[in-house]
């Protein structure tokens, strides 16, 4: 009767910890982030020192190339050292907005709504610039066959459910002399909120006339299997046959997955490339919070999926040597740390759009009020 | 309660004020302490409840029934996860139960020499131990490569039956049950092992007296005897199967569009949470909340079950 009883309770009490244990586990993870967090605000008397320490939070995407800028940046100025958590935009934001970071990361520009919630004391409005730009490609699984070829109409049918197997005419007729196998199509996504998901989606719903989900983070999938980030999309790609899903280029290069070569606006087949993905961006026209949209570029020689990805700024930081060092940060990454890009996969921003995000960190106030 | 503690009874022995005060002391601390296990789980269900309001006032119970979840248009149902929760659980249990207590009787008798049965015991024990990423990426690298194979076969021979109707992908409802099932086995097995443990030999010795057989001993004595444990073991496991949310997330393919079939991907409610929670705002943060306060329902009423169960069970004994 004693183990009875204890096996009941314990029953009881195991799911219930389970339960607020998956909860917890789920909360956008606003508290427990950048390890000095709390010296962001109130502690304004650091920059007297010889280090210069800032915490920024937010998008994934970018996050192996902030890495490795920030990283760069340490070795021309010791003194500063910037430590980056790649927690997700949604949580990039909040955490900007609740002054927890001294930057923010998003792959999404800001929406009004957040706008109106940019803090009072920290200077009239967020200063908010681009960084880099990312592309997405599809990736695939099948063997034998190294140089995919995909026209709108067989892509948009992949994602939209209607082209099921490998050997359907659409297909057959984007790849000449290629024989292609009588495999199921299995279409991969992610199942994680994700700015990758947003980057995609706003290109297919431009693109292709029978999307009927949308965009966003994360939508309605009509097929296929979700996995979770970017990992998740990749081991499942990899280890699938016939499985084709999106990704960043940076991650899907990493992987050595194989990309499939998209058809774009124009009626060209491109092969996805730092140099075409940046073909995309040429002539692009930022608004006046310097967010760029290109979700179908219009370029004969542009490749198709390409977005650009966000840092947040304050306008005013309580510390101003912090303010000034982001400036000079900011101002470095996008000049000297090109290469860094380009060989990690990303597309460096082309130089009308790094001199108006110069004119645009000038705003930053640097004397403390 | 409190006046438990005093000794109206004016007994021989004599407590100095020093014992008197370490035991009020120790009653109030436990006391607090399991009043606090009752006042985190109010709490938790409280905040999971206020936080779900928006969505129970837009969705109403259509919620449990309407297989949506759409964040760019906001309309959200949970159809889908609460079906995926149930048949990954039950499917997992129709696989571990009989294994489990299997496992547990041959652990608990004596047919195999305690030098191989201890180790046995051991390992069994050691299996509920690995973390359940270890249990995903298993699936994910090994047991879904190696169960394509048969899976197929199914699919082609038996794809008039609803259940085997969509091509086995590696990812779906059907690999999610078997990893469960794997995880849920050493819960099982260890609370059966430990209850048939538990029988009294008394009982035992009084069956072969009576001339019973070892069978008719093992199922018309001891198992009867050790079933209130063994079903509160499945409930137990029961109970992690529907809340196990990594190794689902990795394995199920995580889909929102139902589907009758087994080899389809589908999705349950703590793997929706781990997905979606990170960058969800607005009426999808609330329709999340409506969903855990659905998955805390369900864990609630297995409990209950559970209970009346055992009950049950041991009434008809007497």
């Amino acid at each position: 009767m004693v183990s009875l009883l204890k096996v009941k309770h314990w029953a009881f009490s195991a799911s219930v910890v389970a339960l607020a244990a998956g909860i917890a586990s789920c909360a956008p993870s606003a508290p427990p982030t950048a390890p000095g967090a709390g010296t962001a605000s109130p502690a304004a008397g650091t920059g007297s020192g010889s280090t210069i320490t800032i915490n920024g939070a937010g998008a994934t995407a970018p996050n192996p190339l902030y890495q490795r800028w920030f990283a760069d940046y340490n070795k021309v100025d010791p003194a500063v050292q910037i430590s980056y958590q790649s927690v997700g935009s949604g949580a990039g934001v909040k955490q900007f907005l609740e002054q927890t970071v001294d930057f923010g990361a998003s792959d999404d520009p800001l929406k009004d709504a957040d706008r109106a919630k940019y803090p009072q004391a920290r200077g009239a409005g967020p200063i908010q610039v681009p960084s880099t730009g990312i592309f997405v490609v599809l990736a695939y699984n099948l063997d034998g066959i190294d140089n995919l070829k995909l026209s709108r109409e067989s892509y948009c049918g992949i994602v939209d459910g209607s082209v099921k197997t490998w050997n359907d005419a659409k297909l057959v007729k984007d790849n000449p002399g290629v024989t292609l196998p009588d495999v199921p199509i299995t279409f991969t996504h992610r199942s994680d909120g994700s700015g990758t998901t947003a980057v995609f989606t706003k290109h297919i719903e431009k693109a292709c006339p029978n999307w009927k989900a949308g965009s966003g983070k994360s939508v309605e999938w009509p097929v296929g299997t979700g996995a979770k980030g970017n990992e998740g999309v990749t081991a499942a790609i990899q280890q699938t046959p016939g499985a084709i899903g999106y990704t960043e280029f940076s991650n899907a290069k990493e992987a050595t997955l194989k990309m499939a070569t998209l058809q774009n606006k124009a009626g060209e087949f491109i092969t996805p490339s730092p140099d075409a993905a940046a073909k995309a961006l040429d002539g692009a026209k930022p608004d006046a919070n310097l967010a760029v949209s290109v979700p179908d570029p219009e370029g004969k020689e542009a490749y198709p999926i390409v977005s650009l990805t966000y840092l947040l700024l304050y306008e005013q930081y309580p510390d101003a040597a912090k303010g000034e060092t982001l400036k000079k940060v900011v101002n470095w990454a996008l000049k000297d740390g090109k290469t860094a890009a380009t060989e990690l996969g990303y597309i460096p921003l082309p130089d009308e759009i790094v001199t108006q995000v110069a004119s645009k960190l000038d705003t930053i106030k640097v004397a403390a009020k | 309660m409190a006046t438990s503690v005093d000794n109206p009874t004016g007994m021989s022995y004599r407590r100095t004020e020093f014992s008197r005060i370490v035991d009020n002391g120790f009653k109030w601390l436990t006391t607090i302490f399991a009043m606090g296990v009752g006042v985190t789980l109010m709490a938790i269900a409280f905040q999971v409840g206020l936080q779900a309001i928006p969505s129970i006032q837009k969705f109403g119970l259509g919620f449990l029934f309407t297989a949506r979840w759409n964040p760019v248009e906001d309309i959200y149902g949970a159809w889908t996860q609460i079906y995926g929760t149930l048949i990954t659980s039950f499917l997992a249990l129709l696989l571990a139960v009989p294994v489990g207590v299997g496992v547990a009787i041959i652990l608990s008798e004596d047919f195999l020499p305690p030098r191989v049965q201890k180790p046995l015991v051991f390992m069994v024990e050691l299996l509920a131990a690995i973390p359940s990423v270890i249990y995903g990426l298993w699936g994910i690298f090994i047991l879904a490569p190696f169960l394509q194979g048969p899976m197929n076969w199914l699919y082609q021979n038996f794809k008039w039956i609803p259940l085997f109707s969509t091509p086995p992908t590696g990812r779906g409802i059907y690999i999610a049950s078997i990893v469960l099932a794997i995880m849920i086995l050493p819960i099982i097995a260890a609370i059966s092992r430990d209850s048939l443990v538990g029988v009294s030999p008394d009982l035992r010795q009084a069956a072969y007296g009576l001339g019973a057989t070892r069978w008719e001993t093992l199922f018309q004595v001891i198992i009867p005897t050790a079933i209130s444990g063994i079903i509160g073991g499945v409930m137990l496991a029961l109970g992690r199967a529907m809340g196990e949310t990594m190794a689902v997330t990795m394995l199920i393919g995580n889909s929102s569009n139902p589907s009758p079939s087994l080899f389809a991907q589908g999705s349950t409610i703590s793997a929706l949470l781990a997905n979606q929670f990170a960058e969800a705002s607005g009426l999808q943060v609330a329709s999340l909340m409506y969903a855990a306060l659905i998955l805390f329902g369900l864990t609630l009423l297995v409990n209950v079950l559970a209970e009346l169960l055992v009950r049950r069970v041991e009434i008809k004994k007497i």
